[in-house]
């Protein structure tokens, strides 16, 4: 089985810090991470992998400092790792990153062997759109499973595959063939540590890099700012609201407490009272 | 397990330990370093100072692109008291040499460089790998480490120990003690984010110059103890050091004495609209001399802080790690160029060097500096910041006071608190491990 898993390098959210004069977002010496969600779909793919054979390739589109992000998937025990780097992607949104990733993994599976699966993580934490795992099944002509919290049996041999995938008010679970792309949601696993073999590994192989053209993509101008539909009009920190804390007088005597305190939130208030009361009959 | 052997495995990426490894790489031997941060620097706390000269000899082109925050120019060294300091600066031109001989670093990027320097020589380097235990054959040499990773024995003709101050593993093999709270310091630091400009404004710089502020005294609240403040390009190191035996006795607790020292008349200004950037603490080899553990053994070496090498009197830390570790890494290069085993007969080769560069003749030299400071802080720390702060003062307020009585007045206070003898016997001791 040929597994490949989309992953992306991203801030560090959790360490970044909004410079205190200028208010814009420094990205200098903020740490890089794998994105979270792809590190569900990696141990998915590994685990897989563990227990039907075979290989699983990531791959990664970005900029040349993304080959930390695969070294360390890699330590992880992923078996080749593939970067995906031009100046041509510059700038690119999620239908030019999505038509750069399929044409990559079209060429993945005619280097190294078909996909059965290709695996992502249900969004990244930087974009947060879930647009770019679809975007590639829909351009390889993939069936799609989205939002996947957890795989059931996979047949390599039969083609098929069963999984749980979240919706709204329930579980529901979904079968379908492969080949086919999953998009994992967190929670679903737990990534393991690589052994020393695969930490040795991962600090000496080379990684494959391509460029656009290397990846077998035609036409450049699909790709980066200039195939990119959408841009970024303005990135702003929002203000700041504070709203002072009042201090509602009430002097009831103690059953009655509750009540009081509704009346006088209600008396400043009177539009919240109209809505719950509205609530409460419909 | 695994198969393939080294011909070093070094423990630890700090300074020591990337110094090693750098050397040894870039002479060609297969070296393997493990380091337990995600990256050589995640773990790493300095004030932190670099001095050029060591670092020179391992990367001489260095200043082409190593992530170097100020050179000093400015060094002021203070005498404390609550509410005052006495003050020794030293600024010079000279300093703004093509050449600068001290740097504010900040270690997390610096180490970062400092490693990719090591994997372009050659090294294997490998993060967030914890070396849990030494492998020894039947006659106890070394001849490899286990990991916390599975599969995890590595061989190695010789291991070079560059762990770190608390040597857990040096001492789990049982070759050198566990540090005793008496011969180490434990400071803490903040990093306050200012503007370039503001920095550049409020310590009188120009560009990349930089300025030093060391500070001792009443601050240590009688503890052997030294306080400091570093300039680096966008932010100021400050932070305060002292002996983990006198924290214990005292009952004082590092934040409280930084808290303190940040609020000092003398240091709030410099200070004033900063934001905090970053809190660390660390340990210290402050031992000495006495302190230094054996240096090698049958297929091992002890480098850096692993091995005490620190020089509390000059602050110098950083520059014994790098260059033990270079030396180190020569001796380990020459064994093996001769084709010898890595036992500790031929490994004392290393000893021997450390032994005649300023690594081990500085320490000597202080060799009793550290019992002197620490068996007379009350004096050293407490009564002498205070009356030399009093006699400044005495000396600068004129109230129609005659001079001589100013004088007399001054000279009484130092007998009342120290007597004569005490005053001979503190200057005597001093001169006696100054020597």
């Amino acid at each position: 089985m040929h597994i490949v898993v989309c992953i992306k390098q991203v801030p560090d959210s959790a360490q970044i810090r909004v410079h205190p004069v200028t208010n814009t977002i420094m990205r200098q010496g903020v740490p890089t991470i794998i994105n979270p969600y792809d590190l569900f779909a990696l141990e998915e793919a590994l685990r897989l992998r563990d227990r039907l054979g075979g290989t699983v390739t990531v791959v990664t589109m970005g900029p040349p400092t993304a080959e930390d992000s695969l070294r360390k998937a890699l330590t992880y025990g992923a078996d080749r790792a593939v970067l995906l780097t031009d100046r041509f992607f510059a700038g690119s949104d999620t239908l030019a990153t999505s038509y750069a990733l399929a044409a990559a993994i079209r060429r993945i599976g005619e280097t190294f062997g078909p996909a059965d699966l290709v695996f992502a993580g249900k969004q990244t934490i930087d974009g947060d759109t879930a647009q770019v795992g679809p975007g590639i099944a829909k351009r390889l002509g993939l069936l799609q499973l989205t939002y996947v919290s957890k795989l059931g049996a996979v047949d390599p041999d039969g083609r098929s595959i069963e999984v749980e995938r979240r919706a709204e008010g329930g579980t529901q679970v979904l079968a379908t063939r492969l080949p086919c792309l999953v998009t994992m949601l967190e929670g679903s696993n737990e990534m393991r540590r690589g052994t020393m073999a695969d930490a040795l590994r991962a600090a000496r192989e080379p990684i494959v890099v391509w460029s656009a053209k290397d990846a077998g993509i035609e036409d450049i101008g699909k790709c980066g700012l200039r195939g990119s539909p959408t841009v970024v009009k303005r990135v702003f920190a929002p203000t700041a609201r504070s709203e002072k804390a009042a201090l509602i007088e009430v002097r009831p005597a103690a059953r009655d407490t509750a009540d009081a305190l509704i009346d006088a939130l209600f008396t400043r208030l009177p539009k919240l009272e109209a809505e719950l009361i509205a609530a409460q009959t419909a | 397990m695994i198969e393939e052997k080294f011909d070093a495995i070094v423990v630890g990426a700090g300074m020591s330990g990337n110094a090693a490894a750098y050397t040894l790489a870039s002479r060609g031997l297969k070296v393997l370093q493990l380091e337990r941060g995600e990256y050589s620097g995640s773990k790493n706390v300095q004030g932190a100072i670099m001095y050029a000269d060591m670092l020179e000899k391992i990367i001489p082109d260095f200043r082409e692109d190593a992530p170097l925050e100020r050179h000093i120019v400015e060094q002021r060294f203070w005498m404390m008291d609550d509410s005052s300091h006495t003050g020794m600066h030293y600024r010079s031109e000279d300093f703004n040499s093509d050449r600068p001989n001290r740097y504010t670093i900040v270690r997390a990027q610096f180490d970062k460089w400092f490693s990719r320097k090591v994997r372009e020589a050659g090294a294997t380097v490998l993060t967030e790998t914890t070396v849990t235990e030494l492998i020894q054959d039947a006659y106890g040499k070394v001849i490899g480490v286990r990991t916390d990773r599975r599969g995890g024995i590595v061989h190695a003709d010789v291991v070079v120990l560059a762990e770190g101050v608390n040597g857990l593993l040096g001492t789990r093999a049982g070759l050198r003690t566990p540090p005793k709270p008496e011969t180490v310091a434990l400071a803490v630091k903040e990093m306050h984010f200012l503007p370039q400009e503001v920095i550049e404004a409020r310590f009188n710089l120009r560009g990349d110059e930089g300025c030093v502020i060391e500070a001792a005294g009443t601050i240590s609240k009688g503890m052997t103890g030294l306080a400091f403040l570093y300039t680096n390009r966008e932010s100021v190191s400050v932070g305060i050091g002292c002996l983990v035996s006198d924290f214990a006795e005292a009952m004082e607790s590092p934040y409280a004495l930084l808290e303190d020292f940040k609020r000092h008349p003398s240091i709030r200004p410099l200070l004033e609209g900063s934001e905090v950037k970053e809190y660390a603490a660390h340990l210290i080899p402050e031992g000495g001399y006495r302190a230094i553990p054996e240096l090698c053994g049958d297929g091992w070496v002890m480098v850096g802080d692993a091995a005490q090498l620190n020089n509390a009197i000059h602050r110098e830390g950083s520059n014994l790690a790098m260059t033990s570790g270079r030396i180190a890494a020569e001796a380990i290069f020459q064994v093996k160029s001769r084709r010898d085993p890595m036992t500790k007969d031929n490994l004392i080769l290393y000893k021997k060097m450390l032994d005649d560069s300023f690594v081990i003749k500085d320490l000597k030299k202080y060799k009793d500096m550290p019992n002197l400071l620490h068996t007379n802080s009350q004096n050293f720390f407490m009564t002498y910041p205070q009356l030399v702060s009093k006699a400044a003062q005495n000396f600068l307020h004129v109230d129609g006071t005659p001079k001589l009585d100013k004088e007399r007045e001054t000279t009484r206070a130092f007998v009342k608190a120290r007597s004569r003898l005490g005053l001979i016997g503190d200057a005597f001791r001093l001169a006696l491990a100054w020597r």
